[in-house]
């Protein structure tokens, strides 16, 4: 059991029924998060990056619904659970830090209240004690006065102390995953930095597993151990940090680091061309195939498996391919 | 003479004004200088608060600045009259940051393009559908997308609408307000590409308005740093970049993340004590100013 993955997701299929027809927003995607590590999922706005999240947590709202695949947390299935089961995970096991503050938190509460709320619902402390404890988690935030701050409200507090606060209310019942969805994406760059820097010492402090969810290749490079890429609803490419960067071998992935302004100033950017394909418009075959500078025929066949590139990490390009794959695609292709 | 001269720019707005009760004056943009010359961009860098969209819209008088002093070309734009300042618009036009909200949903395309040159009374109806036809090209957009609505459109593309729109009018100075922070990052080197090719074209000189210091290092000639409502530091984009010497300079520049997971971080904090307010610009460099 010790190198069990904390979560482990198998072929996640997560659609929404549409008028056309159902179309995936996560397509058969399979990842792990192993104990005490932070992984990032890095993608475009809809790459499928914050549904996969929702999808862990069984927040995802119709039209869309969990279409396939196991859930799979300290061996555990959680797409098994009924939901008030699965209301015990949310919180006390797995957390889950938005994007927004403002809206995340319930503006006529203070502050204190919300966070003595989680603890008294998951049955962690009585109403003295919970009080006392929140305190403590404003203070091991590192809000300033933490034990006047908790009896303001949401409005009353700049958005990276709103982010704090957030960040206090996961981390009150000590869950060993907290998902955090572009925590830093609506907050200046002083702030994020600040941010960043509480998430990974809170997630030493607590020995805490970090889903980070970003856009930002400067953020995942800061922050993660492993690295998921996501494409069209898709992980296109998987690996350690350090190969990531130093080998991005998928052509998306190659293109998202080149076109991060750098070099010599004044000079063009080398953009990947085209947009994003919508859903339920997918090109036949690799999703990125029609943006894709080193397309060749076999591209557009089929959507292509995850072919090894180096030591845990693995990108889903014919690139990769064994020559005797590149003869007989279909056998290769079909999952 | 430079074509843009701001000098002592002045922006009070009152807050938490009641019926009964005065409120406070903030100074949004407080006495703030600098001047741009034909042909460069100039950024204009700071985190949210610190007045630097104020600045760009005193600059238009799309909001009325509370004193100070904007000449384009040598004229006082704050002294112009209404007609006079409309006609003044022709020359001196905005981007805005959000490509979602800033187009109406309603109208096509061609519309949208069209307008300032219905409200400008530019040319009869056949010359103005040709000089539509020629933005879209210009930008990079597709002519049979003309009659499309804006909610048809990527991002990417929407962002080149709004700039077609700005461009209709053949303008010499634009403000780019966050032009590409809205966007994915594989489509906003696109659209930062489009931006630097126009310039070249069209002989046009920016104003930058933006958050993402990377992306302001690879644009801009040079840059000015604002900090609640002042310019801190002022100069070269290379000379600050290299060598910033205020401390909330080297603050803002320590916190840009670095896509290298092994680049060494050294952050610096910023305590709001250490910044003495009332410190004016002085030259540290030829060149290159600072508040210190």
């Amino acid at each position: 059991m010790a190198d069990e993955p904390l979560l482990r997701v198998e072929n996640l299929t997560t659609v929404f029924d549409l008028p056309g027809g159902a179309v995936p927003a996560v397509d058969d995607i399979s990842f792990e998060i192993r104990a005490g590590e932070t992984l990032g999922l890095v993608g475009e706005s809809g790459s499928g990056k914050s549904v996969t999240a929702l999808s862990i947590m069984r927040l995802v709202q119709p039209p869309g619904r969990v279409a396939g695949g196991r859930l799979l947390f300290k061996g555990r299935d959680l797409s098994t659970l009924d939901e008030r089961d699965m209301r015990r995970v949310r919180g006390a096991d797995i957390a889950l830090i938005f994007q927004e503050p403002m809206t995340a938190l319930n503006p006529v509460f203070r502050i204190g209240d919300q966070i003595a709320e989680t603890l008294r619902v998951h049955g962690r402390a009585s109403r003295a004690e919970a009080a006392a404890k929140a305190v403590e988690l404003l203070d091991a935030v590192r809000i300033p006065d933490a034990a006047a701050r908790v009896r303001d409200y949401p409005h009353q507090l700049s958005g990276g102390m709103r982010q704090r606060v957030l960040i206090a209310m996961a981390l009150a019942c000590q869950p060993a995953l907290v998902i955090a969805d572009e925590p830093t994406t609506a907050l200046d760059v002083t702030i994020q930095a600040e941010i960043l820097d509480l998430l990974r010492d809170m997630k030493a402090r607590f020995r805490l597993s970090l889903l980070l969810i970003t856009h930002d290749l400067g953020v995942i490079a800061e922050t993660a151990d492993r690295v998921a890429v996501m494409y069209a609803g898709r992980i296109v490419e998987t690996g350690p940090v350090r190969a990531l960067f130093q080998n991005p071998s998928h052509p998306y992935t190659r293109g998202l680091l080149a076109s991060i302004p750098g070099g010599a100033p004044g000079h063009r950017l080398k953009a990947i061309e085209g947009s994003v394909p919508r859903l339920g418009a997918l090109p036949s075959g690799c999703a990125f195939g029609p943006r894709c500078p080193d397309r060749f025929d076999l591209c557009a066949t089929a959507p292509p498996p995850d072919y090894p590139v180096g030591a845990d990490h693995t990108a889903k390009c014919y690139l990769y391919a064994p020559h005797s794959a590149l003869r007989t695609p279909h056998s290769n292709a079909s999952r | 003479m430079p074509l843009v001269d701001v000098s002592h720019l002045v922006k009070h707005f009152v807050r938490d004004a009641g019926l009964f009760r005065a409120g406070t004056r903030v100074a949004a943009v407080d006495d703030v200088s600098f001047s741009i010359h034909e042909g460069e961009t100039f950024g204009l860098v700071g985190e949210s608060g610190s007045g630097k969209t104020t600045t760009g819209r005193c600059m238009l008088r799309l909001i009325e600045p509370t004193s100070g002093d904007v000449r384009f070309r040598g004229e006082n734009v704050l002294g112009f009259s209404k007609s006079r300042l409309r006609e003044a618009r022709r020359e001196m036009q905005i981007v805005f940051q959000d490509p979602y909200s800033s187009l109406n949903p309603r109208m096509r395309a061609r519309v949208i393009v069209e307008e300032p040159l219905v409200i400008h009374k530019l040319g009869d109806r056949a010359a103005r559908r040709a000089r539509v036809a020629e933005l879209f090209q210009l930008v990079g957009l597709d002519r049979s997308h003309l009659d499309r609505f804006p909610h048809e459109f990527s991002g990417g593309q929407r962002q080149r609408i709004g700039l077609a729109r700005a461009l209709a009018l053949n303008p010499s100075f634009l403000i780019l307000d966050e032009p590409v922070s809205a966007l994915d990052v594989s489509v906003q080197a696109q659209v930062v590409n489009l931006l630097m090719d126009l310039q070249q074209r069209l002989k046009l000189t920016y104003l930058f308005i933006a958050h993402d210091l990377r992306l302001v290092e690879h644009i801009c000639g040079r840059i000015a740093v604002m900090y609640l409502g002042k310019i801190v530091e002022m100069g070269p984009a290379a000379a600050i970049f290299a060598a910033p010497q205020h401390p909330y300079t080297r603050a803002l520049l320590s916190a840009i993340p670095v896509p290298d997971p092994d680049a060494p971080r050294h952050r610096l904090m910023l305590d709001p004590a250490s910044v003495n307010r009332e410190a004016a610009l002085r030259e540290v460099a030829a060149g290159h100013w600072a508040a210190v």
